[in-house]
């Protein structure tokens, strides 16, 4: 599968320490298995994006679900999750949570502890890259990935640009995989 | 000191007085005398930090600083300020200054808002030397009606009461000597703490406000605007209240003199009627405090699209927020354009001393394309006369037309970079492709969404005029933009303040919202519109300037009303007040001010902290500025956080890359004294934030109701206010909100229509009663009336 550099904006490019390039769907997939506890922090766009699930917040609460995953739900999106019925969903604002994640003492949504990683999708481009660029100078422990269809450079990892229909591919293969190992 | 001929005595005396004051309480006295006429004595005696410098207010800020702690997004890992760079300061590194990447951060957001205050005080600077030059110094102050407090940032920060326009002067010498120390901290090897910077931004946000507040209170004097007036009256707002039958001259900036003079020259030729004089961003909002009459076209957001249009005439540029490529744009159309002032000049030849007809005849004979012209008055003249004799030369220029732009957009590529350079990542490209077969539906959607940034166009491979294309597609609703606007009041009447002190500050009036800002909206000016009326329906008192109470107007219901025509422009509950320009927010902050000055009868002359501690503590304003882009708007929100009035931004507000965020959790952080006893207590995380950006316009919503709440509210108030959050909070959240027990304080607070859906939601928190007290509150040990 293809992944090319091509960021949200074109203005938006790298510092000098940018993201690793997602090779493929079972990469990340693994990085997610191997992590202790991991947050998924989902923005208000992800009900605009669609997946083979349906959107982007259906997608998110299967991946949820695999692995007993917590997800943030940032913007008001909080609610969407819970008229589908999610469960373990907490609502919080990415100022709050970015905030959050930069304080290793910080005991979590659900007071089980720091998480090691926080997988991002969702959100305006533009927000995600800021949120990023403070965890990545500010929170070393924490290890970020993205997911959206484009690359961040901010994150320790991201998922390159590819074509609409490949991306959906790639996010529902980093989920069945998730659920395979679940 | 009585010898007080020259400006340049002022300003000697004035840079004396400030060196004294930079000492301690003991040095008052003398420097008293030495600077008799402006501190002149006055029922009020002096309070503790008259001018105060740079570090006067830190300790207070340190405060702010250590409940709202920065959260850095740097938009940027570099730093390329010196010759040792460029450095690159990602995580722990340093800059070969030393410098760490939170006090970069910290540094930038000072420069931004240094510039912001810079573009304020220059206005100020200008707006005033013309007055005294045109009305002499002595021209007496008249700001508002039934008002005594004239200039509350003044008299707080500077310990005087100005009388005059003179008087004036002096502030603003104080206002630009501290700026430009502020700025020298930025050079490399200066400040290295980034609560410093933080606190240095704090005291430039100070400093804005006081200009802003000259500014607009000068022009109220002299040039005759609304004083104060709740029925200020209406004027036409939008695209569509442009006569286009007439020669047209088109106003862009923010400083209202040479628009001035074009309604002058107009109306001394008996020619009002004859010319249509429109204007864009705050020059249109004061050039209709000026005169109703004339047309405010719209925020900064319009001027492309405006210019595009073909119907200006002649376009006026004065300053701020004018695009730089305006030159480009008016020689699209084949209109001259006049610059005004010497903040922008735009390579054009300067005919401040030519006859007017002679530099008529070169504009309207295209000899050039622009002049600069130094003269308010001169512009006045020239501007009408190009305008009614190049207007029949014009009359072949159109606009571009729905058949052009199908056709031109078959060439588009399909290359995706116009999407990628927007802003707001609209889908370009697909309404472009729908275009080329002949549907224009979406990308006539774009225009309410669309920023007018024109990132796209210079992204363009095919260089596809996509702004004009989208106002092509869009020329049915331009020709419906119109609307009411009320035009801006200025201040706030004392009178006013006296009513409505009571009930803001024991928190029967939910809050004071106010708009304010510029249009950078991730999803159009509606929403602002839509934030507005959700609050004047709840009564809370909503105020608005600057392109965010254009954006407010620009909204119609059904019967093609706007929010001006359906709210009264009082300060009082479901009152929708329009103050005016940018500089106008000064009476916004000045009005928080007065509540505590008026109402809680707490000295106001040169007593900043006491001033903050009681608006921090008990008034329950927040500021939203959901399209802040210039650094102005950075600089007046740092006015706002000295004075503990938390502010919300939209998401492109996040590229400010520093909020300041408390954290509900941390118990220990949300401590105050009880005035009454001297006690530590715990009080809650009111208000929870200082500066923050919101995802989506339903955060925002929910965000304000929650950031009314303040220690000081009665159980009464808190209800109410409560009421308000729970009810917001479970619209587009779907439940209860998490952390209403942090709220809740007593029985007494729980709103009595919610009590069981609350105390169920209190008894899971696990909440008891008393836990969180409500004192008299402060965070300044030395309002402690008695010690336990
Ligand atoms: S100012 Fe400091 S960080 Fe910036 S380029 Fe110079 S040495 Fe480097
Ligand atoms: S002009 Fe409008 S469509 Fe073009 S980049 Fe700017 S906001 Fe997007
Ligand atoms: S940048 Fe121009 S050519 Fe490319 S998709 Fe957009 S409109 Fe078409």
């Amino acid at each position: 599968m293809s992944a090319k550099l091509t960021t949200g904006q074109t203005a938006e490019i790298a510092g000098p320490k940018k993201a690793f390039l997602i090779p493929k769907p079972e990469v990340a997939a693994s990085m997610m298995n191997r992590a202790r506890r991991i947050l998924l922090v989902v923005g208000s766009e992800a009900i605009k994006v669609k997946t083979k699930d349906g959107d982007l917040i259906d997608t998110a609460i299967r991946m949820a679900s695999s692995k007993r995953i917590t997800i943030a739900a940032t913007g008001h999106i909080s609610g969407e999750f819970r008229r589908r019925g999610a469960v373990g969903v907490h609502g919080i604002s990415i100022m709050e949570l970015g905030d959050r994640l930069r304080d290793p003492s910080w005991s979590g949504l659900d007071n089980g502890g720091p998480y090691d990683l926080a997988v991002f999708m969702g959100l305006p481009y533009y927000l995600e890259w800021l949120v990023l660029s403070g965890l990545k100078n500010f929170a070393p422990s924490l290890r970020t990935i993205s997911l959206d269809n484009t690359y961040h450079p901010n994150a320790g990892w991201s998922l390159g640009y590819s074509p609409q229909e490949e991306w959906i591919e790639i996010l529902d293969r980093i989920v069945s995989n998730l659920e395979g190992a679940g | 000191m009585e010898s007080r001929e020259s400006g340049d005595l002022v300003k000697r005396d004035l840079s004396l007085k400030i060196g004294e004051f930079s000492s301690t309480l003991g040095v008052f006295k003398d420097v008293e005398i030495q600077v008799g006429r402006i501190l002149e004595e006055w029922e009020e005696p002096l309070g503790p930090t008259p001018f105060p410098d740079i570090t006067a207010l830190r300790e207070w800020d340190l405060k702010l600083l250590s409940r709202y702690k920065p959260f850095y997004m740097p938009f940027c890992d570099l730093c390329c300020l010196c010759t040792f760079g460029k450095c690159d300061l990602t995580g722990d590194k340093r800059g070969a200054c030393g410098i760490t990447m939170a006090g970069q951060q910290s540094r930038i957001v000072l420069l931004a808002c240094c510039i912001g205050a810079s573009a304020h005080t220059e206005h100020a600077r200008a707006m005033l030397n013309h007055l005294i030059e045109e009305y002499g110094r002595d021209t007496p102050l008249d700001v508002a009606l039934n008002t005594n407090v004239e200039a509350p940032h003044t008299r707080l920060v500077c310990g005087f009461r100005p009388r005059t326009l003179r008087d004036l002067d002096d502030a603003l010498s104080y206002v630009e000597s501290q700026i430009v120390q502020l700025l020298a901290s930025t050079a490399t090897g200066q400040e290295g703490n980034n609560l410093d910077y933080e606190s240095k931004v704090f005291h430039v946000g100070m400093l804005d406000h006081v200009a802003m507040e000259i500014a607009d209170i000068a022009q109220i004097s002299v040039l005759g605007f609304p004083k104060g007036e709740p029925e200020a009256p209406l004027a036409d707002l939008g695209f569509g209240a442009i006569d286009t039958s007439k020669p047209m001259i088109l106003v862009i900036g923010h400083e209202v003199l040479p628009s001035v003079e074009i309604v002058n020259y107009l109306m001394d030729q008996g020619l009002f009627g004859e010319v249509e004089v429109g204007g864009l961003c705050c020059t249109a909002h004061d050039t209709a405090r000026y005169n109703k009459r004339a047309r405010i076209i719209g925020p900064i957001s319009w001027e492309l699209r405006f210019i595009r249009s073909g119907i200006p005439d002649v376009v006026v540029i004065d300053k701020q927020c004018v695009r730089t490529d305006v030159l480009l744009e008016c020689k699209k159309i084949g209109s001259p354009l006049i610059a005004t002032s010497e903040m922008s000049c735009h390579g054009l030849p300067d005919r401040t001393h030519d006859e007017p007809d002679k530099i008529v005849e070169d504009l309207v004979e295209r000899r050039i394309p622009g002049a600069l012209i130094l003269d308010p008055r001169k512009v006045g003249e020239v501007a009408v006369k190009v305008a009614m004799k190049i207007a029949p030369r014009r009359e072949g220029v159109r606009p571009l037309g729905v058949e052009e732009s199908g056709e031109l957009a078959k060439r588009c590529r399909h290359c995706g970079e116009c999407t990628r350079a927007c802003p707001n990542n609209l889908p370009i490209m697909e309404a472009m492709s729908l275009a080329r077969n002949g549907d224009f539906t979406l990308l006539s959607s774009l225009y309410d969404l669309c920023v007018s940034c024109g990132r796209c166009e210079s992204a363009c491979p095919e260089d596809l005029p996509i702004v004009s294309m989208i106002n092509a597609a869009a020329s049915k609703k331009i020709a419906e933009e119109r609307s009411k606007i009320r035009v801006g009041r200025g201040a706030i009447q004392d009178v006013e303040i006296r009513e409505v002190g009571r009930a803001i500050v024991f928190g029967e009036i939910p809050g004071v919202l106010a708009l304010v800002g510029c249009a950078n909206y991730p999803e159009g000016g509606g929403d602002v519109a839509r934030i507005a009326e959700e609050f004047l329906k709840r009564r809370f008192i909503v105020v608005a300037s600057g392109c965010a109470a254009m954006a407010i107007g620009m909204t119609k219901d059904e019967e093609g009303l706007s929010l001006y025509e359906k709210y009264p422009g009082v300060f009082d509950a479901g009152g929708l007040v329009n103050v005016g320009s940018c500089i106008s927010n000064a009476h916004i902050t000045g009005a928080a001010i007065k509540i505590a000055n008026i109402f809680a009868k707490r000295p106001l002359r040169a007593n900043y902290e006491e001033i903050a501690d009681y608006i921090y503590n008990r008034v329950g304003a927040v500021g939203v500025a959901w399209g802040a882009m210039s650094q102005k708007a950075a600089s007046i929100a740092a006015g706002c956080w000295r004075l503990g009035i938390p502010v919300i931004v939209g998401p492109h507000g996040s590229k400010y890359r520093r909020m300041l965020l408390g954290r509900r959790e941390r118990e220990e952080d949300w401590m105050v004294y009880d005035a009454r006893t001297g006690e530590r207590v715990y009080i809650g995380p009111a208000p929870e934030h200082l500066f923050y950006a919101a995802e989506t316009v339903e955060e925002a919503i929910v965000m304000v109701a929650k950031l009314t709440m303040r220690p000081n509210d009665t159980s009464k108030g808190r209800a109410v206010k409560l009421s308000h959050y729970i009810d917001l909070y479970q619209r587009y959240y779907g439940e209860m909100p998490p952390d209403l027990h942090l709220y809740v304080r007593s029985n007494a607070d729980i709103p009595f229509t919610m009590r069981d859906q609350v105390v169920a939601a209190l008894e899971k928190a696990g909440w008891v009663e008393g836990k969180i007290a409500s004192p008299d509150p402060t965070l300044l040990e030395r309002l402690i009336r008695r010690r336990l």
